[in-house]
């Protein structure tokens, strides 16, 4: 029998299995999905960012050709608030019905549904609808939320204060500042941001009158906890009941992990109706409906001893919410931000307050890199602040203050235990990536040329593998993040694996597959992926959280080992030998030491279905099911670094070069990770330069299309060098840490950085327009004349 | 978008008469600004009058000491036609810097001008060449044209045929994108043509495209970058919103004018 070694494809650049349909527009996605006698849904939403339903008169849209029901809040009996599923001590929880009937607290907030023969129809119909409004006074700053004279939006949160949360150490920072050398305090906004993936939200509900079965097709990361949350919370229909397909999913960043208004309408909908129900979501309504990121306001304080150390941080932030709790929105500043405050510095004392609050705008919650990116930019902006009070060079204070190198377990003085990290090395190598000592010296040069050209950095680190149960259930979260893999061998050796991760761009169907085939020594096409539809798969968590080859992988890797076990029971009957000397080896079940007494795969895999030769009381079948609930987070960790040219005249910023050193721990596909870190870091020079959502006073949104909301594109960025070291993660067996998120984390600070440096002025807001950056250049300007 | 009915004449006078003839009535060009607005229903004409068969609207060619472009000429026509390179360089240039390749081919000429968006190009280079405007019934010159934020001279049933550039000895185009739509922020058209200098700002002004007179005096002077030094807009009458403040917009056209006429050479 041939032994050749298999080549291993874990750690090759397999390109992407799924992209061919994707390339060639044969894509499923939700609005691909038709079904005959579909119905369409259109929202009547509210234009006031705050006001009082008094009355809704849907008598003329009803007469409307074509419609064939209209429903407001007040028909939506039985029905429970859309639930926050991650709860903080003493947080205040506001009723979040569907359908508003008692007022809107933001622009878009949905208080009709118009449901009608064609799309056209139900506008036509919705333009009919006629809601009168008592409007009330609206608040949408994240810092005027709880002033005394601001709008009151929920009655059970007074002053619109949804939790007050604290991390930390109080007394031991205060300590600490009494005995510093200097102590910075910075102002620090987080801008708010909308995710703005490709492909828009959308839904299609289908209530099987027959046999009570309601299928959703919708744009999910998450499509077992979207059941759950809608199932059993919203609409109190069992389960069993419902089956709800994610299929093909454009892009998604966070915002499609929340459970939101619309798909829980149309499912209620096409109960009411017996007929689909279907909505998918213009770009208009993405932007006044997807959860937006971000959004903090944070007074912060950082102390120094004279030599550069660190000896204390302080922190207190706000965190808009937006008008209603979304899903997970709790979560996001506290355990996903002040847990990581203690960055990749050895930082004694640290005290982090969070007050979260609600506006009149769009509810917030979790977007790429949620929480961690807010810390990365605190940490980095006031390092650079203490680097220029101490006249420290700001590769030097860095440098002087990173953790030391460590393999398993470092404890921070927030809560969290760092699996390994060795963030100096990650740095050196971004340095000699840089050739700084040069970049510094054609800084100079260029100067003398009256060119501005900047040079900043950023270090950060990341919680993924979201969440260990243990170790968030300790912190007060009342819910954990474990995953499942199932693995069915099919009678003639093909493999089907059933995750419940959820690719939406990730490539699962790629890197799960290398993973399976090096396991089992089975080619790539012998092995199909199957994600996202919970009629097939186990409950399943989702993606996000940078979670899925860590989390996801592991679940997968323990139900090849228990194949891999029951094969060598069955391949020992078949080889009369002991299970004990069979191992397995490039594809075939062999005795050890004989490499010619061997079985392959495929012939195990027929005898478990076709069992006449069998051993005795094994059942059946080649198939197993595992669960992965992770010991603790994986923390990717690295250093990116920018230069940049800011046009002295316009306050225009060019990014010139970009260099990132991430350590994700050990790589799977170092091209999909590359892809990955690309895209984070477009998404982050899209945070520093170009992207934020901008309301008004009266809480209308500005930026409500892509004419005036900036997204990032190609000629925004130069060509990428981006690099990798590598520190497996001791969390789990595959060593992996996590890509998703990094770039999207470590990019706005050091595009921010490389402006300040550029223009020798401290004071800058992201997004750094070119209005903004000359308003900057004209300040410092005045300051040198007044001086 | 609402329903409509699509009519497609064949010569000018057959879209003129359908223009006056029904009612709520638009001229469809390249659609790149009406059917956006359609789909948002912003708009809702009843009647859309393709301009697309209609014979004779299209083409570019130099009549004497002037450029002649047909209005249905799409923007990228204008960017990479040999005639347009060799004769208005600057021309090419600001066609070339509109929206993208899909904008560029859909786009027109004539759409562009009788939309008059505050913030479009191709107003600037009217203005700034001197460009005569031909209708169906008349010539307009560019300095009577461009009215307001999306008005212009142009009556309800007027149809633009023609734009006609006189050439200029010197002429450059400077645009500061407005990051998130691509189109001016600010932009600054100049040119020289004997002693007439015309310096057109778009995307500043709070009423669309306008010239900078004392820009152009200075330049009458000595067209030369050193002529504009010192020189400034006020901040008063410029456009102000969250992608640029009036101030910020007055100073833009200070920093590209001199851009421009250095450009210019
Ligand atoms: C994504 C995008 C980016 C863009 N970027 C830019 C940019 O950077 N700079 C820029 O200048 N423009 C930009 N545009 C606008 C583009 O140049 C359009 O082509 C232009 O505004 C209108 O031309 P159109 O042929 O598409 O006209 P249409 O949309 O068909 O018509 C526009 C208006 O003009 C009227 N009209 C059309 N033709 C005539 C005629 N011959 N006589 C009288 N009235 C007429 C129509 O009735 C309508 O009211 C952009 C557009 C898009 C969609």
């Amino acid at each position: 029998m041939a032994t050749a070694t298999i080549e291993r494809l874990i750690g090759k650049s397999i390109k992407r299995r799924e992209d061919p349909r994707f390339i060639t527009g044969r894509g499923t996605y939700v609005d691909d999905v038709k079904l005959p006698g579909t119905t369409h849904a259109v929202f009547v939403r509210s234009p006031h960012a705050h006001a009082r339903i008094k009355k809704i008169d849907t008598t003329a849209a009803a007469k409307h050709p074509g419609v064939v029901a209209i429903f407001t809040g007040k028909d939506m009996t039985g029905v429970n608030s859309l639930p926050c599923g991650w709860l903080l001590p003493d947080l205040k929880v506001p009723p979040h019905m569907p359908l508003a009937s008692d007022a809107a607290r933001y622009v878009g907030d949905p208080v009709a549904v118009v449901i009608a023969e064609t799309e056209d129809a139900a506008l036509d119909a919705a333009d009919k609808v006629k809601v009168t409004w008592d409007v009330l006074p609206a608040v949408s700053a994240t810092d005027k939320a709880d002033a005394r004279t601001s709008a009151q939006i929920h009655e059970v949160a007074p002053s619109n204060v949804a939790f007050k949360w604290q991390i930390g150490d109080a007394g031991a920072v205060d300590t600490a500042f009494r005995n510093a050398a200097r102590v910075v305090k910075k102002k620090i906004v987080n801008q708010r941001l909308v995710a703005n993936p490709m492909e828009p939200r959308a839904c299609l509900a289908r209530y099987d009158a027959a046999t009570g079965d309601l299928t959703l097709w919708v744009t999910s990361q998450n499509p077992h906890v979207h059941r759950l949350l809608m199932a059993a919370f919203v609409l109190g229909i069992p389960e069993q009941k419902v089956r709800v397909i994610a299929p093909d999913v454009g892009g998604a960043f966070g915002s499609k992990i929340f459970l939101y208004n619309e798909e829980t309408i149309c499912s209620w909908a096409t109960r009411q109706i017996k007929r689909p129900v279907r909505w998918t979501s213009t770009r208009r309504e993405a932007f006044q409906t997807d959860a937006h990121g971000r959004d903090h306001v944070t007074e912060a304080e950082m102390g120094f001893a004279a030599d550069g150390k660190i000896v204390g941080l302080r922190v207190k932030t706000i965190a808009n919410m937006g008008a209603y709790l979304s899903t997970f929105a709790p979560a996001v500043p506290t355990y996903l931000y002040a847990t990581l405050l203690n960055g990749v510095y050895t930082i004694p004392a640290i005290h982090a307050h969070v007050t979260g609050v609600f506006t009149n705008t769009t509810p917030v919650d979790a977007y790429r890199g949620a929480g961690r990116p807010e810390a990365a930019y605190l940490l980095e902006r006031m390092i650079e602040a203490g680097a220029a009070a101490l006249k420290m060079d700001t590769v030097e204070i860095r440098r002087k203050n990173f953790i030391p190198k460590f393999d398993n377990g470092f404890q921070t003085q927030v809560a969290l235990n760092y699996d390994s990290g060795n963030y100096a090395a990650a740095f050196d190598k971004l340095l000699r990536m840089l050739d700084y000592r040069k970049a510094r010296s054609d800084q100079e040069a260029a100067r003398k040329q009256g060119r501005f050209l900047g040079i900043g950095f950023s270090t950060y680190i990341e919680a993924c593998s979201i969440a260990p149960s243990k170790v968030v259930g300790s912190l007060g979260a009342q819910a954990g993040l474990y995953e499942s893999g199932k693995v069915r061998v099919h009678p003639t050796g093909g493999v089907t694996v059933y995750t419940g991760s959820h690719s939406h761009g990730q490539g699962h169907e790629t890197t799960f597959s290398q993973l399976v085939a090096d396991e089992l020594g089975i080619p790539m096409e012998q092995i199909e992926i199957v994600h996202g539809d919970t009629g097939a798969i186990p409950f399943g968590m989702g993606t996000y959280g940078s979670r899925s080859a860590s989390v996801g992988g592991t679940a997968l890797l323990m139900s090849l080992n228990k194949i891999k076990e029951k094969g060598k029971k069955i391949a020992a009957h078949l080889l009369e030998a002991s299970p004990g000397d069979i191992e397995y080896a490039n594809g075939q079940f062999q005795v050890k030491g004989f490499p010619g007494k061997a079985v392959p795969f495929g012939q195990v895999a027929l005898t478990a279905y076709v069992p006449h030769k069998y051993p005795e009381g094994l059942e059946p079948g080649l198939e197993e099911t595992s669960f992965y609930d992770p010991s603790n987070f994986c923390f990717p960790f690295g250093a990116h670094a920018c230069v940049v040219e800011v046009d002295r005249d316009t306050g225009q910023v060019k990014v010139l070069r970009y260099l990132a050193v991430d350590d994700v721990g050990n790589v799977m596909n170092p091209m999909i990770v590359d892809g990955m870190v690309h895209g984070g870091i477009a998404q982050g020079v899209g945070q520093a330069l170009l992207e934020g959502a901008v309301y008004d006073k009266d809480g209308q949104l500005v930026t409500g299309s892509l004419m005036d909301y900036c997204m990032p594109r190609a000629d925004n960025l130069p060509v990428l060098k981006v690099d990798m070291t590598k520190t497996a993660s001791p969390s789990n067996p595959l060593g992996i840490k996590g890509c998703g998120e990094a770039g999207a984390i470590a990019a706005p600070v050091a595009v921010i950085n490389a402006i300040t440096d550029a223009i020798g002025s401290e004071d800058l807001a992201m997004p750094a327009t070119a209005q903004t950056v000359w308003q900057a250049l004209q300040k410092a300007n005045n300051r040198r004349e007044a001086a | 978008m609402y329903a409509f009915t699509q009519h497609r004449p064949a010569t000018v006078r057959q879209a003129a008469s359908l223009l006056a003839k029904q009612e709520e009535a638009k001229l469809l060009a390249g659609g790149h600004t009406l059917i956006p607005t359609m789909k948002l229903r912003l708009a809702g004409p009843k009647h859309l009058i393709d301009l697309s068969k209609v014979e004779g609207l299209t083409g570019i060619e130099m009549r004497g000491r002037s450029l002649i472009v047909g209005a249905m000429t799409p923007h990228v026509e204008v960017q990479t036609s040999p005639v347009v390179k060799e004769n208005f360089p600057a021309l090419a240039e600001l066609a070339g810097k509109i929206g993208d390749p899909a904008v560029r081919h859909r786009g027109t000429i004539g759409g562009s001008i009788a939309n008059n968006d505050p913030n479009a190009d191709y107003p600037a280079a009217a203005l700034g060449l001197g460009a005569t405007i031909i209708t169906n019934k008349r010539r307009i010159p560019a300095d009577e044209f461009f009215k307001g934020l999306f008005e212009t001279a142009l009556e309800p049933d007027e149809i633009i045929t023609k734009v006609q550039f006189p050439k200029v000895n010197k002429a450059a185009y400077v645009k500061f994108p407005n990051p998130a739509s691509r189109y001016a922020l600010v932009g600054v058209f100049v040119s020289k043509r004997g002693s007439e200098i015309r310096v057109a700002v778009t995307g500043a002004g709070a009423n669309g495209v306008f010239r900078v007179s004392a820009f152009e005096q200075a330049l009458k002077k000595r067209f030369g970058v050193k002529s504009l030094e010192g020189l400034s807009v006020p901040a008063d009458g410029m456009a102000s919103d969250i992608h640029g403040s009036a101030e910020y917009r007055a100073h833009l056209i200070g920093v590209l004018a001199r851009r421009a006429v250095a450009a210019a050479g």
